[in-house]
């Protein structure tokens, strides 16, 4: 098992365990906003205004990475990781992906164009790390979403990939989405 | 509800394969782009119908698809022959046409079958040599009742056309431009029992330093897929030579890293927390 053992200065106080869920995805595709969904915390994010042709798409895009937790319960906290959307910050993915639990793949199911930097993402990450995964369909609440279904056959998913459907800005549906990935995981793991 | 997008993100092959799996019914609209590499002279929006995941009918909006225009294109009817059946057409419905061609002995049922056929499948091929064009496929909506449909499965449909791209993509990168000249070849001492088609040596007979290729291809009423096919035919003989740009390697991929392990208990947790939130 890995994971960060923090000590405490409290004589009572036990080692905090933290492991670690990064969320990524293209440019745009709700990152921030999932991650904010959940966090007990104010997301710390590096956002920087843009400047180029992305502009049309949001004023602001994550350049480091956001970052949430959840804490549950006394010595146990869950860390949520989004990478940056864009190619040019991918060196920080590698970083990101480094003892992670699993990962989830955010993609905006309004914006066809962005099925197959999702793809690429995706396959990146699994080169990364062999950690269980799933796919976030986000904006099911607009009317021009793609259903999971559809995503699933446009992005050339095998059957056992659960494509999720997902609004990133409803905390119910974010937990779903992370527990679907944790039931993942859970079925992976041997005692 | 519709899927909308660019075959530039998407391509035809990928949309008509989620057709073919979720065996969908609707009206896909395609519409090219004028700077996108395409092989036809079609600048129309195209539309292609489909009934539980297979193709039934297409067209090219602003251009007529009754029966008999669609017979005349694929050469199964000489446009004196339509012109006749559709005077002596009532309702003009491609069902009262197909019955005067059969009743007047110029096709028999399986001719207009076939011809149908034939053109939906051109139809569709086409349409995989366009690389970008904004499409929607509308679920639900058939075509106009009067028109005919043959029903396509699109398994076959799909390798054919991945064929026809991939032969499309070689072709350009072959023939990166069509707005440079051919020359013969200076040393052609290799050829022998070269045989050449009509289209080849219509081609070879317009070769000079002033002609482009795609002059040529205008001249000839070859659309850019059939004169890049015909250039690089005899580019591979050895008969003649044009100029090529080089290609762009692919980024080499990292090397994978090692995943991470965790007890079912901890797990458990983490699942109870999250639910409990």
């Amino acid at each position: 098992m890995e994971y960060v053992a923090v000590r405490c200065a409290a004589k009572d106080c036990k080692a905090m365990q933290t492991v670690k869920m990064v969320v990524t995805g293209p440019f745009a595709a709700g990152k921030t906003e999932f991650i904010g969904s959940i966090s007990e915390i104010a997301v710390v994010r590096t956002e920087r205004k843009i400047s180029d042709e992305t502009r049309a798409v949001k004023a602001q895009t994550t350049v480091a990475m956001d970052f949430g937790r959840i804490t549950i319960d006394q010595d146990l906290v869950l860390y949520l990781f989004g990478t940056p959307g864009q190619r040019r910050f991918d060196f920080m993915w590698e970083i990101l992906s480094e003892g992670m639990l699993g990962f989830v793949v955010m993609v905006d199911a309004v914006r066809p164009e962005t099925f197959r930097e999702a793809r690429s993402i995706l396959d990146t990450f699994r080169k990364y790390s062999e950690t269980p995964f799933v796919v976030a369909a986000n904006k099911q609440d607009h009317p021009d979403a793609w259903s999971p279904e559809d995503m699933k056959i446009a992005l050339g998913l095998d059957d056992g990939i659960k494509v999720l459907p997902c609004i990133a800005s409803q905390k119910e549906s974010v937990k779903y989405v992370l527990l679907e990935l944790l039931y993942s995981i859970l079925e992976r793991v041997q005692d | 509800m519709a899927l909308k997008g660019n075959l530039r993100d998407f391509s035809l092959h990928q949309l008509l394969n989620l057709i073919n799996l979720a065996h969908k019914t609707g009206a896909l609209t395609v519409k090219p782009e004028k700077a996108a590499n395409s092989s036809n002279g079609h600048s129309a929006p195209a539309a292609l119908f489909f009934r539980e995941g297979r193709l039934i009918h297409a067209f090219y909006e602003g251009k007529p698809a009754r029966l008999t225009d669609v017979l005349v294109q694929v050469g199964r009817l000489t446009p004196e022959q339509a012109q006749a059946v559709r005077q002596r057409s009532r309702i003009d419905t491609d069902k009262e046409l197909g019955l005067l061609l059969i009743h007047n002995g110029f096709l028999s049922q399986n001719d207009i079958i076939q011809g149908v056929r034939g053109y939906l499948l051109e139809t569709v091929y086409h349409l995989f040599t366009w690389s970008a064009g904004d499409f929607r496929f509308e679920p639900n909506e058939l075509p106009p009742e009067e028109r005919i449909t043959v029903p396509l499965s699109l398994e076959n449909v799909i390798l054919e056309g991945n064929r026809r791209q991939q032969e499309w993509e070689r072709l350009l990168d072959e023939i990166p431009d069509l707005d440079v000249s051919l020359r013969f070849a200076e040393r052609p001492s290799h050829i022998r029992n070269i045989s050449l088609t009509r289209e080849e040596w219509q081609v070879i007979s317009f070769i000079n330093a002033r002609n482009t290729i795609r002059q040529i291809g205008e001249y000839l009423m070859l659309d850019e897929f059939q004169i890049r096919r015909v250039t690089h035919g005899l580019k591979q003989n050895g008969l003649i030579e044009l100029m090529q740009s080089p290609r762009a390697e692919p980024a080499i991929p990292k090397a994978p890293l090692p995943g991470v392990k965790l007890s079912r208990g901890v797990l458990l947790r983490i699942i109870d927390g999250i639910r409990r939130r």
